[in-house]
């Protein structure tokens, strides 16, 4: 039976990691390429990379360190932030992501989806959703926010996943902006209800704090993976921690090859 | 194997789909010189063709036909030459694909490509496309013996991304299976020089690599085979 994934998430600023990780013996914590090796070492199922770059003029460097990242690392890459064109998307692949993550480029020309999806195949597209939950006319809507949670756009969340399916999503990543960086846990209420409103993969991101946080996601959220950062960065559960805590509590995850793997034929 | 059999040349198939970056990694990760490359005179100059793809069906078979590859690639096949094929790499080895409309394969494997269909899980219809990672296992018949899976355990864990998978008329070319949800599909296939498989070793970190490993000794023990 196919494992959830877990998956550790990387800021990157002109080339290196922000938001300091601090596991493990790093000669350079700032070192995108030896952090994504340690975490491959550590069991990860997937990295993801997120360029916080201001500068659009800067895209080198990034596709420098995503082809030194994808030379030394042997699992699935997905690379999002300031994509804005297909030619974005063609340099990202090319230098070794195996998916891209739109967002705000995606909201303002959906389009881009479906010609995305198109030329590249839908397994590399990854639309990253990020509401929020906001009072409307006396009522409550998941108004679905751009610019790291600055903008909103006025649509509701479920019905973008909805369309971002339709026009040739892969999978989806989805933060809910009131729980990132809580470590208080994921929004389960909404991670259900996108998880469920759609047939392709859905990545909980946003507010992990303790494994429980990702049990909550990939069981009650119905999500099919968990995206983490500051939980893993600083070390305060490994990667492997995490996934002996959803082994017994009954979620299925890959372990390292030496740790016994869950019993098949049991979920 | 002496010294000077342990460089083998890998022809790596491109058709201008896709990402080859990762499977050229990995093959210079276990000294298997890749070429990527879309013209039929280096296949025949290398040692091994590797199939790669992503996307369609059609389309790859479409851009296969337009640079003219796919008679050489089955001459060559009928010739001995070790081919390995990886997801959609597999698939267009089968006679034929249902994705999109029906679609003529390279034909090397009897038997066709079809979509899952409605796979249960134990909360209900599980997602299409199967993404993540996922355990491969030995068909009851067979173990993995002198194939180029052996040495790995039972149950190991690959990564897939793929909504269609191969369904072989032979039983006897099965080398791998895996379930999602009710649904036992083929993951892997032997047939002679052929190896294909539904996974992405190169995407699924140290067992990945081990299995890039012993497709190099699949290829140079294949090629010993054909010089006699």
């Amino acid at each position: 039976m196919l494992a959830k994934r877990i998956i550790p998430c990387l800021d990157v600023n002109n080339g290196r990691v922000v938001k300091g990780v601090n596991f493990l013996n790093l000669r350079d914590a700032g070192d995108p390429v030896e952090i994504a090796h340690q975490y491959e070492l550590a069991g990860a199922d997937e990295l993801v990379v997120l360029d916080i770059t201001a500068s659009h003029e800067n895209r080198d460097i990034l596709l420098d360190m995503v082809r030194a990242t994808a030379e030394q690392v042997f699992m699935p890459l997905t690379v999002g932030g300031g994509v804005r064109t297909l030619e974005d998307c063609r340099n990202l692949l090319n230098a070794g992501a195996d998916k891209v993550a739109m967002n705000s480029a995606a909201i303002r020309d959906p389009d881009f989806i479906t010609t995305a999806s198109r030329r590249f195949g839908r397994q590399c597209i990854v639309v990253a959703i990020d509401p929020k939950r906001i009072q409307s006319g006396g009522r409550e809507v998941w108004d679905v926010h751009i610019n790291g949670g600055r903008i909103p756009t006025g649509k509701d969340a479920v019905t973008w996943a909805q369309e971002v399916e339709h026009r040739g999503a892969g999978e989806i990543m989805l933060t809910v902006m009131d729980a990132d960086g809580t470590c208080g846990g994921y929004d389960i209420e909404i991670t259900r209800a996108i998880s469920q409103a759609v047939n392709i993969p859905v990545i909980a991101s946003g507010g992990a704090g303790h494994p429980h946080h990702l049990y909550e996601a990939l069981t009650n959220g119905a999500a099919d993976a968990a995206l983490a950062a500051s939980i893993f960065h600083f070390g305060t559960y490994t990667i492997e921690q995490a996934k002996d805590y959803l082994t017994q509590h009954g979620v299925r995850v890959r372990h390292l090859p030496h740790v016994a793997d869950f019993p098949e034929g049991v979920l | 194997m002496n010294q000077a059999a342990t460089e083998a040349t890998v022809a790596i198939v491109d058709y201008g789909l896709g990402n080859l970056f990762s499977i050229h990694q990995a093959c210079r990760h276990v000294g298997l010189a890749g070429h990527i490359t879309s013209d039929a005179q280096a296949f025949r100059d290398a040692d091994a063709i590797l199939l790669p793809g992503v996307g369609a069906f059609p389309d790859a078979m479409e851009a296969l036909e337009r640079l003219g590859l796919v008679e050489p690639l089955k001459a060559m096949v009928a010739e001995g030459k070790p081919l390995v094929g990886i997801c959609l790499g597999l698939q267009l080895l089968m006679q034929k694909s249902y994705e999109f409309a029906e679609t003529p394969g390279l034909g090397l494997i009897e038997g066709t490509v079809e979509r899952f269909d409605n796979p249960q899980g134990p909360n209900g219809t599980l997602k299409v496309p199967h993404v993540g990672w996922n355990r491969i296992d030995p068909p009851a018949t067979r173990d993995w013996k002198n194939t180029p899976l052996e040495g790995i355990p039972a149950g190991t864990y690959q990564y897939f991304v793929h909504s269609y998978h191969v369904v072989p008329t032979d039983e006897n070319v099965v080398l791998a299976t895996t379930r999602y949800g009710d649904t036992i599909f083929t993951s892997s296939v032997l047939r002679d020089n052929v190896f294909a498989c539904q996974f992405h070793p190169e995407r699924s970190g140290p067992r990945g690599l081990d299995i890039y490993q012993n497709i190099k000794r699949f290829i140079l023990q294949t090629k010993e085979h054909i010089n006699g």
